[in-house]
């Protein structure tokens, strides 16, 4: 591992302060310290926001649940709030890799660094999330730039996620045996007046399927899915599965989901 | 004294183990201790025509770096082939020379280039970064089956070839053919697989120039095997100034059999420039550098008659061996997989050809099981096939092949001692209730689940094994093993193996037949290993050997001290020897009262006089002292087997197949401790269906390994399976006194073929493992398309 400077933050302002082109923040770790210990990533400065307070916790409103950025994915999994209003926000937090990840990732650090194959990103697309960062608020639809890469700017920190509460609303994953990760996860949510269909894994970056979105909104029903094609082309294709799978995927979990809803 | 063999005690181990207070080689630290990190090469093949160190040297905190040129200049010899297969044309096999640092050319990716040593892990790194290395890429040999018609690696070896082996004979088998009635043909692949031991590989070796002695810690499940190596081959120092220890051994699972290149650079290292050299391989170097497991490409043929009688086998298998010949990486595709190749079954005539091809991928040498999973899941799935297209049950068809007279001579080599076949499978059926199956696959299809049942029924030859016979068919070493029984003068003992635990549990299932053969209570009995200063030499622990040998060897030394103890009991009591009996710790004159203790024995023993006079317990002649070394070479190799019965449920609409029911039925001889025998059979059951469903080592067409990390590398995991169901069968073993078989790998051997039956008896499609979702998705996609094609 290369040395690097380390910081904890007191607060936003400070972290962001200390940021520049060469650091990082400190969340949960989980992505970060793994790529600075595979070589694959160097920073002059890592800076820990774990400590600032204003940046964790769940807050519920009639219409909304706002999270804390670093809100660790096990609060998120266990949260009576979030299991009562949006369930499969709740799920969703459950099936992120292993244990010991959700003890210590965060809903923000899952976001900013945006993996084609994280699970969080459906969540935001289909839930009409807003990004909360210390100088703007963010649609989710314009958050998510492409692989690896948000409209955060630098030193701009996401401080909590809002997301809409829907009628009804359902994910599926099909996890990567080896990492767990999102080979395909689709994020099914019903609101008043539309249909989001998040698809996660499939691509370089999490999109909103608007073939399903439209057919589910006219008709919200498992056979309304049989009849939208789901291309092949554009999707990721890897050791673990080929774009003509991860199309079928698509399809096969957007049923499940609705389904399930 | 209740007798402990045959009960649950529990792990005498665990309480470290589990607390974190094993002492692992990555956990020895020596005073001055320095850092080695290798520069391994990232080319799948390639010349290497300069390395350049200048830059590196000046690295901070570097203290010497070490290439291939200074091997060769030092005279420190290759790495070995420990196992010499002849040709079916009875030339001898060809092997590449394997220096342990590469001098001119790279063979793998991870192959070892050159070592930086530095005071720390940090500055050794970041110093190999600066190690120029220039490189003459070279086409690169991955594939198994092609490697033959491939560009040649090394100017020696055409075709790559290492050896083509024939076992059997193939005119009679031609004659049995003439006669089938029908011919069931299967091509298989049997995936490679990494090892990924818990515990990385890793060596600490520090020398004292006073002495001129190397102290080798190391990750080994044999360490008086890697002293003789590093001694005898690779001439780092003579035998009696190299001291190999393997403290605790994070498992093995065979790739810790044998020394590797980083233990002689390390202890070559260490003597260069008189400091220790530490060096622990973090998860990538493991991934790229331990020898892998299995990768086999086979054709085989069963010849059969209509009523499912067996009359002919053929196996013509491809097994890549990888960029070199390891130490056992020669005997796992012959005669441990050979002979082994007509499973259970009366087969009148068989033949087993085997190709062994060198490619630019990581060595491959033993891998739990090593070569009986791979005979096993061929001649299973092809049993299986038979029975599908002579419309028979896959059961019926075993049962009618089975042998039922023991002592059975097996086709190939084989005399197998004792076993009942027919006992274990009937057993199996009814533990798997086989009758309600289709009550079972009923209620999957409801669900719009495709639930599928797959039978092995395997026997194995394991309790390696008669030196004579395996010295005659090429093996470099002996493969008895030792026990030393040690008294202490207060009457406790300890016991010295040269077997090695690395999570087998040795140190319970040992003393336990230590505490039975001497009537001492088992919390004062230690078991030693690992240490090759401390106990005789020995042959290590692999194969399923450490018990039916190793633990036979113990009997043996035990025995020994019984004999002096009554000599010396006859003389303290005032008896004739003939009329001293021994049981529950105790000496005892025939119809008379008079006895000592065996604690009361040894203590006489160390200390053999009396206050007062001048008067010895010991008979004339007697060497004080009480403790005894034996030395135990079977007379044959023990013969577990039994009968494991999987179900699965696939999904067809995604392919993900789920393991939902496993019967496992085995015959291990005695049982000493069902609750370490269990554990054995579950962590093999797990390791196959890793093998079958997740698994598998995938190289690029360039020589890349891109499953070099577990985001890639899918291990199984703990909710990946249901409750196993397990049930043994007992015929004692003939040629070890404790009658035991050996537990190690049976289920890595019989779950494979199992799941994999499961899973084609569910989707009706033939495919390879690893079963992955997409594969299964596809076979079911095709078989949609076929109907309704047909329809
Ligand atoms: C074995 C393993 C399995 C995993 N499986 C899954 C999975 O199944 N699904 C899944 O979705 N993820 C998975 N992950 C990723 C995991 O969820 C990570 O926690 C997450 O991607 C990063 O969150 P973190 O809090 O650890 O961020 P860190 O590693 O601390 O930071 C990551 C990046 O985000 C930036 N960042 C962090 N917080 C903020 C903030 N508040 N504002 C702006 N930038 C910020 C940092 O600067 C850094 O660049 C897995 C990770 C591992 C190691």
């Amino acid at each position: 591992m290369k040395t690097f400077n380390y910081h904890s933050a007191k607060d936003v302002k400070e972290a962001s302060k200390l940021s520049s082109s060469s650091s990082a923040f400190l969340a949960g770790g989980m992505t970060t310290i793994p790529s600075i210990k595979l070589g694959l990533a160097s920073y002059r400065d890592i800076i820990d926001i774990k400590g600032i307070k204003s940046l964790s916790g769940i807050k519920v409103s009639g219409k909304s649940i706002k999270i804390g950025a670093t809100t660790k994915h096990v609060e998120v999994a266990n949260s009576k709030d979030v299991k009562k209003a949006i369930p499969s926000l709740a799920v969703l937090a459950e099936g992120i890799g292993d244990p010991q990840v959700r003890n210590r990732g965060t809903i923000g650090g899952s976001i900013a660094n945006n993996d084609p194959s994280a699970d969080y990103p459906s969540a935001c697309i289909a839930l009409n999330a807003v990004i909360h960062t210390n100088s703007r608020k963010i649609e989710a639809e314009k958050f998510f730039k492409g692989m690896f890469e948000t409209s955060l700017k630098s030193g701009e920190i996401i401080e909590a996620i809002e997301f809409s509460i829907p009628e009804k609303s359902n994910y599926q994953k099909y996890p990567n045996p080896a990492s767990r990760y999102a080979v395909v996860g689709v994020y099914v949510a019903k609101h008043k007046s539309e249909v989001n269909v998040a698809v996660t894994g499939a691509k370089s970056c999490v999109y909103n399927d608007k073939d399903l979105a439209k057919a589910l909104s006219s008709n919200f029903s498992s056979s309304a899915v049989d009849a939208v094609r789901i291309s092949s082309s554009g999707m990721n294709s890897d050791i673990h599965a080929s774009g003509e799978y991860r199309a079928n995927m698509v399809k096969v979990f957007a049923k499940k989901a609705v389904e399930a809803c | 004294m209740a007798s402990l063999v045959g009960s649950r005690v529990e792990r005498k181990e665990d309480k470290k183990l589990l607390t974190g207070r094993g002492k692992y080689t990555a956990d020895v630290n020596f005073v001055n201790q320095t850092f080695a990190y290798f520069v391994r090469s990232p080319h799948a093949r390639a010349q290497i025509k300069k390395v350049d160190t200048t830059k590196a040297m000046k690295a901070p905190g570097v203290v010497s770096i070490l290439t291939g040129a200074d091997i060769a200049n030092d005279k420190i010899g290759g790495l070995i082939a420990g196992w010499r297969i002849k040709s079916e044309d009875g030339s001898d096999m060809k092997v590449p020379a394997h220096p342990p640092l590469a001098n001119d050319i790279v063979n793998y990716v991870g192959d070892h280039v050159a070592v930086v040593i530095a005071d720390s892990l940090d500055e050794a790194r970041n110093a190999a970064e600066l190690v120029k290395v220039d490189y003459k890429i070279l086409k690169a040999v991955v594939d198994t089956k092609s490697a033959m018609g491939s560009d040649q690696i090394y100017k020696d070896i055409p075709k790559n070839l290492c050896f083509d082996w024939l076992l059997g004979d193939r005119a009679k088998v031609k004659e049995a053919f003439e006669k089938a009635d029908k011919i069931i043909k299967i091509d298989l692949i049997n995936n490679r697989v990494i090892p990924n031991a818990m515990e990385p590989r890793a060596a600490n070796a520090d020398y004292n120039p006073s002495t001129e002695e190397i102290t080798l810690y190391t990750t080994s499940q044999n360490p008086h095997l890697a002293r003789i190596i590093i001694s005898a081959f690779n001439g780092v120092a003579p035998e009696n100034k190299l001291r190999v220890i393997a403290p605790d051994v994070g498992g093995g699972f065979g790739s810790k059999i044998y020394p590797y290149a980083e233990e002689v650079v390390c202890s070559w290292a260490a003597k260069k420039i008189e400091r220790p050299v530490k060096w622990v391989a973090d998860r990538t170097e493991s991934f790229l550098s331990d020898c892998h497991g299995r990768d086999h490409v086979t054709h085989a043929e069963l010849a059969v008659k209509n009523d499912g009688t067996f009359l002919g086998f053929k196996n013509e298998t491809i097994a890549n061996i990888g960029a070199y010949a390891s130490v056992f990486g020669t005997v796992t595709p012959t005669y441990l997989f050979g002979p082994c190749a007509t499973g259970v079954y009366k087969m009148p005539a068989a033949y087993t050809n085997v190709k062994a091809v060198f490619t630019n991928t990581a060595p491959v040498d033993a891998y739990r099981g090593a070569g009986r999973p791979e005979a096993t899941y061929t001649i299973e799935t092809l049993v299986e096939k038979a029975a599908r297209e002579l419309g028979m049950d896959p059961a019926e068809i075993r049962m009618k092949n089975f042998p039922t007279q023991f002592p059975f001579q097996q086709t190939l080599v084989h005399s197998v001692d004792s076993g009942d076949y027919v006992a274990s499978l009937n057993k199996a059926m009814e533990v798997a209730d086989y009758k309600g199956f289709e009550k079972r696959k009923r209620e999957s299809a409801n669900k719009g689940k495709l639930r599928g049942i797959g039978l092995c029924s395997y026997f194995e030859a394991c309790g390696i094994a008669p030196s004579p016979v395996v010295m005659m068919l090429g093996c470099g070493i002996g493969l008895w093993e030792s026990a030393e029984v040690r008294f202490n003068p207060t009457g406790n003992v300890t016991v010295f193996t040269g077997s090695h635990s690395h999570g087998q549990g040795h140190d319970t299932t040992f003393a336990q037949i230590a505490a039975d053969q001497l009537g001492v209570p088992i919390e004062n009995i230690e078991i030693s290993h690992g240490d090759t200063d401390k106990g005789p030499f020995g042959y290590g622990t692999y194969g399923s050997r450490s018990l039916t040998v190793g633990g036979t060897a113990i009997v043996k030394a035990c025995d020994k001290i019984i004999a002096k103890g009554k000599r010396v009991a006859a003389k303290m009591l005032e008896a004739s020897v003939d009329d001293v009996e021994f049981s529950n710790g105790e000496f005892v004159v025939a119809k008379s009262n008079k006895k000592k203790t065996i604690g009361e024995i040894a203590f006489a023993c160390y200390l053999p006089g009396t206050y007062g006079e001048v008067k010895s317990p010991l008979p004339e002649g007697e060497e004080p002292g009480l403790k005894e070394t034996s030395f135990f070479d079977p007379a044959n190799f023990s013969f577990p087997a039994g009968s494991h019965i999987c179900e699965v449920e696939v999904d067809p609409d995604t392919g993900e197949t789920k393991v939902v029911k496993y019967t496992a039925i085995d015959d291990f001889g005695t049982i000493i401790n069902p609750l370490v025998v269990e554990g054995q059979v579950h962590g093999g059951i797990v390791q196959g269906i890793g093998q079958a469903l997740y698994e598998n080592c995938h190289y690029d067409e360039t020589g890349q390994l891109v499953t070099a990390s577990y985001m890639d590398y899918t291990m199984p995991r703990a909710d990946n399976f249901p409750e196993f169901e397990l049930g043994f069968t007992c015929t004692p073993a003939t040629s070890n006194p404790l009658g035991t078989k050996g537990c190690g790998e049976a289920g890595a051997i019989a779950s494979p073929p199992a799941v994999m039956n499961a899973v084609m008896n569910a989707i009706g499609t033939e495919i390879s493992m690893p079963a992955t979702a997409e594969k299964v998705w596809k076979a079911c996609n095709q078989n949609k398309k076929k109907n309704s094609e047909a329809a």
